[in-house]
C-alpha cells in the first residue's frame, strides 16, 4: 500500500474528514440481510479507489450481487475490472467460488491442480466445499487474504484495499473466526499453518469490519450483537453505516404537531386550493394527515433507533434512500458520503 | 385496509388455508431479513385463535418476538404460550426455539448405547459438524419438524406445525442441505474416507485403490492426519449404531412432499428477495412439493392512489414557489402543506416501484397467489403485535 508509507496520507488526497482508518487495507463489511450491503461495499470500493489508486471488491457468497450493481456479466473467478474511480482509480472485482478456491489452493500449494480433478469426481470437493462450510468459510477468507497479501515485482501491494462483501451479521464472527477453530481442529500440518496465516491478517489492524444497517428495531440490534460479538472474539470492528435513510420532509414542530393530529386542516385545505388541487381535496386530505402521522411515527423510531447507533461510539455513516434505486451514479453518491464521513 | 396495487395476482386465502384440517405441516421460507420468523408466528397464533393446535418451530427469532411467544431461552422443546385460544376455548399455541447442537445430540443419545454416545459426543469432528457446519442447521430443523409429526400423531398434542427455516445464504439450502449431510455421512465418499480405520480398502478395485491412496495422501496433507483420523473414528462409531442418515432426511424430506404440507414462501417487494423468492417456487414445482403462495411483507401503503405521485410533486413544487422565502402565515401554510404533498409523492413512488417488482413476479409466475402485508410502523414484540399482522395475512382488517 503506497499511502500508508506517505508521510502525509490520505488526508491530502482525498476531501472531507480524515480516514478513520489510514493503515487498513482489508476492509470487511456485513449487515442483516437486506440492509444493502454489496451496495455498502461497493460504494467503499470506489471511494477508496480514488485518485488513481486501486481496489479489489470480493464477493464469496456466489449471489453475482456485484455483477448486477455494475451492470457488468457474471463475474468468473478472475480479478476483471469493473469500474472507474474519481480521479482515475480503478475497481477490480472477483466472485469466490469454494470449488475453485480449493483448486487453486491445491494448486499452488501442493502443485496438485489434477489431484483435484479426481478429487472432484469421487466427491470430495463436493464434500471440502458445501457439506462442510466450515472448511468452505476457510477456502473463501483464505482466497482473501492471498489477494489482500499479493505484492507486485516491485513489493508493492497488488490492491491498496480489499473490499470484502462478506456474510451477514448473524454468520460474520463464525466466518471470519473459521479458521482459528480450523486451526485447533487441525492442530497441525499446512492447514493449521495456513488458518493461523489468515488470522493473522483478520485479526489485526490492518483489517477492520464494517456493519451495514438500517434505522429499524431488528437490524440495530443485530448490528450491537453482532459488534459485541465481533468484540469478544478480539476480531477488528471498523464504522457502522446508516444505510437508505429518507430526511424527514416535516420541521420538528410539524412532526410533534402530526404525530398529535394537530395539524392545521383548514390551512392545509387551503394551500391545496393555491396549488391547483381542489378537484379530490376530500379525499386528498385526510390521506396527507394519515401519511403525516406515520411519517411523524417512522421519525420517532428511526430517532430512537439512530440514539442507540451513537452510543456505539463508532465512526458512523449516514447513507440516504436512492430514489430511483442503485445505478453507477447512485453508488458515486454515496461513495463520496462515506469519504465525507471519514469511513475509508 | 389491504394495499390495493397488487390485482394482478390471485389472493393467498390465509384462512382457507389455516381451516383446512387436512393440513398438517406450513413451512415458511425465503431469504433472510424479509420476517419469515413474524410470518411463521404470526400464522401460528391466527390458526390457534382458529381452534387448531399449533406447535410454531422458529430458528433464531429476534429477541423480542421470542419474548412476545413467552420464549425467553432456547431449550429446545415446544413451550405453550399462555392465553392464546379460539373465543369458545379450544385450540392452543405451542412454540420453541431450534437447538441445533441439541437436536444433534439427543439425535446420537437415541439411537446408540450411553458408552458409544458419549464416544461420539466427545469427537473432535462431530463437535464441529454439530456445532458450527451449516447445513447441519436445516438438517437439525428437518430432524425436529419429523420429530414433532411423529409426537403430534402418536400424542395427538398438535394437528398443525409451522416451521420457521433457518437463515441461509439461499433458501434452497432449507431443501439442499439436509440431503447432502445425509448423504455425506452415508455416502461413497465418507466410506473411502474412513476405510483405514476399518481395516477396508479392498474391494475398491484397483484403480479406486489407487485414487483412494492418492486420495487420502491429499487429504491428510491438507488437513492434517489428525482430521482424518477423527472424522474415521465418528464414522465408524456413528455407522454401527444408526446407519441410514440419508434414509432419514428423506423421510423427512418426503414428509414435504405429503399432501398435508404447504410452503409459505416469504419476500420483501425488494429485487433481491423477489428473485430469491422465484428461485423457491421454480424449485418446490420442479420438486413436486406444494406451494401455497408468496406473503410480501413490508408493502407501502397506498392511501390515496387517485393523487399521483406526479401531481402531488407538482403540487408541492408550485406552493414552494408560492411561499418563496414568505415568513407570513400563508407561506408557512404553503411550505407545510408541500411537505405534506412530497412525502405522498415519495409513498407513491415507492409504492409504484414495489408494485412493479411484484407484477414482475407475477409475469413470472402468474398462477402464485400473493398477500401483501403492509408495513408496520414498528416491529412485533407482543402478542397483539403478531395477531395484528395475522389479520392483515388474512387481509381482512
Amino acid at each position: 500500500m503506497t499511502s500508508s508509507a506517505m508521510p502525509t496520507p490520505d488526508a491530502a488526497v482525498t476531501s472531507g474528514a480524515s480516514a478513520s482508518w489510514p493503515e487498513v487495507n482489508l476492509h470487511v463489511v456485513s449487515g442483516k440481510g437486506g440492509t444493502g450491503k454489496t451496495t455498502v461495499a461497493a460504494a467503499l470500493a470506489l471511494e477508496l479507489a480514488r485518485h488513481g489508486r486501486r481496489t479489489l471488491l470480493v464477493e464469496v457468497e456466489g449471489r453475482q450481487g456485484i455483477a448486477q450493481l455494475f451492470d457488468t456479466p457474471p463475474l468468473p473467478y478472475e480479478e476483471r475490472k469493473v469500474a472507474v474511480a474519481p480521479g482515475g482509480g480503478e475497481v477490480y472485482a472477483l466472485a469466490i467460488d469454494a470449488q475453485d478456491a480449493l483448486l487453486d489452493y491445491l494448486e499452488s500449494f501442493y502443485n496438485l491442480r489434477r489431484a483435484g480433478s479426481a478429487l472432484r469426481r469421487m466427491g470430495a470437493v463436493d464434500f471440502v466445499t458445501t457439506i462442510a462450510p466450515g472448511l468452505r468459510d476457510v477456502l473463501l477468507t483464505g482466497k482473501a487474504i492471498e489477494v489482500v497479501r499479493r505484492k507486485e515485482k516491485h513489493a508493492s501491494d497488488a490492491y491498496d484495499a480489499v473490499i470484502l462483501d462478506a456474510p451477514p451479521t448473524g454468520r460474520i464472527t463464525k466466518f471470519l473466526n473459521v479458521n482459528s477453530e480450523m486451526s485447533g481442529l487441525a492442530k497441525a500440518g499446512p492447514i493449521h499453518k495456513h488458518a493461523d496465516l489468515v488470522m493473522s491478517v483478520i485479526a489485526s489492524p490492518q483489517t477492520a469490519v464494517h456493519i451495514v444497517t438500517l434505522l429499524e428495531e431488528m437490524p440495530v440490534q443485530e448490528t450491537i450483537d453482532g459488534i459485541a460479538d465481533l468484540r469478544d472474539n478480539s476480531l477488528p470492528v471498523g464504522g457502522v453505516i446508516v444505510n437508505m435513510t429518507r430526511p424527514p420532509v416535516l420541521t420538528d414542530r410539524e412532526l410533534a404537531m402530526a404525530a398529535k393530529g394537530t395539524l392545521p386542516p383548514a390551512a392545509i385545505r387551503s394551500s391545496l386550493e393555491r396549488a391547483g388541487l381542489a378537484a379530490h381535496e376530500n379525499e386528498i386530505l385526510p390521506a396527507l394527515m394519515r401519511e403525516a402521522s406515520d411519517h411523524s411515527q417512522r421519525v420517532a423510531l428511526e430517532r430512537r433507533e439512530m440514539t442507540r447507533i451513537e452510543e456505539l461510539g463508532l465512526p458512523t455513516a449516514v447513507l440516504p434512500l436512492l430514489a430511483d434505486g442503485v445505478d453507477l451514479g447512485g453508488l458515486y453518491e454515496l461513495a463520496e458520503l462515506l469519504g465525507e464521513a471519514g469511513l475509508r | 385496509m389491504k394495499p390495493s396495487t397488487f390485482a394482478k395476482a390471485p389472493s393467498l386465502e390465509i384462512d382457507d388455508i389455516l381451516g383446512n384440517l387436512d393440513l398438517h405441516i406450513i413451512v415458511c421460507t425465503g431469504a433472510g431479513g424479509v420476517g419469515k420468523t413474524t410470518t411463521a408466528a404470526a400464522l401460528g397464533l391466527r390458526a390457534a385463535e382458529m381452534g387448531r393446535d399449533v406447535c410454531v418451530l422458529t430458528i433464531d427469532p429476534a429477541k423480542r418476538l421470542a419474548q412476545a411467544m413467552g420464549l425467553s431461552s432456547l431449550d429446545n422443546t415446544p413451550r405453550q404460550v399462555p392465553g392464546v385460544c379460539a373465543p369458545d376455548g379450544s385450540g392452543s399455541l405451542f412454540a420453541m426455539m431450534l437447538d441445533m447442537k441439541r437436536t444433534f445430540d439427543e439425535v446420537v443419545e437415541g439411537h446408540a448405547d450411553p458408552e458409544r454416545a458419549q464416544q461420539i459426543l466427545n469427537n473432535p469432528f462431530y463437535q464441529t459438524l454439530s456445532s458450527s457446519f451449516a447445513g447441519t442447521q436445516e438438517y437439525m430443523a428437518m430432524e425436529k419438524l419429523g420429530q414433532l409429526r411423529v409426537r403430534a400423531m402418536d400424542e395427538g398434542t398438535w394437528d398443525l406445525i409451522v416451521v420457521d427455516t433457518p437463515p441461509s445464504r439461499s433458501a434452497l439450502d432449507f431443501l439442499d442441505a439436509p440431503a447432502r449431510l445425509g448423504s455425506f455421512l452415508d455416502g461413497r465418499f465418507i466410506r473411502i474416507l474412513t476405510a483405514p480405520a476399518r481395516g477396508a480398502g479392498k474391494g475398491l478395485g484397483r484403480l479406486a485403490a489407487m485414487g483412494f491412496g492418492l486420495f487420502t495422501n491429499v487429504l491428510s496433507k491438507i488437513l492434517g492426519a489428525q482430521v482424518l483420523t477423527d472424522v474415521g473414528t465418528f464414522v465408524a462409531a456413528i455407522d454401527t449404531t444408526f446407519g441410514g442418515f440419508r434414509e432419514r432426511a428423506d423421510e423427512t424430506y418426503a414428509l414435504l412432499k405429503d399432501s398435508g404440507t404447504l410452503f409459505v414462501v416469504v419476500a420483501a417487494p425488494e429485487r433481491d428477495a423477489l428473485r430469491e423468492a422465484a428461485y423457491f417456487v421454480e424449485r418446490l414445482r420442479t420438486d413436486g412439493m406444494p406451494l401455497a403462495g408468496l406473503v410480501l411483507n413490508r408493502v407501502q401503503a397506498v392511501d390515496d392512489p387517485d393523487l399521483t405521485s406526479e401531481q402531488a410533486a407538482a403540487g408541492a413544487q408550485t406552493l414552494t414557489e408560492l411561499a418563496g422565502d414568505g415568513s407570513d402565515a400563508a407561506a408557512k401554510e404553503a411550505r407545510l402543506t408541500a411537505a405534506l404533498l412530497t412525502l405522498h409523492a415519495q409513498r407513491m413512488s415507492l409504492a409504484a416501484r414495489q408494485k412493479h417488482l411484484a407484477d414482475r413476479f407475477t409475469a413470472a409466475h402468474p398462477g402464485v397467489p400473493v398477500s401483501a402485508v403492509p408495513a408496520l410502523a414498528e416491529d412485533v414484540h407482543d402478542l397483539e403485535g403478531l395477531r395484528t399482522v395475522g389479520t392483515l395475512l388474512a387481509g381482512s382488517l
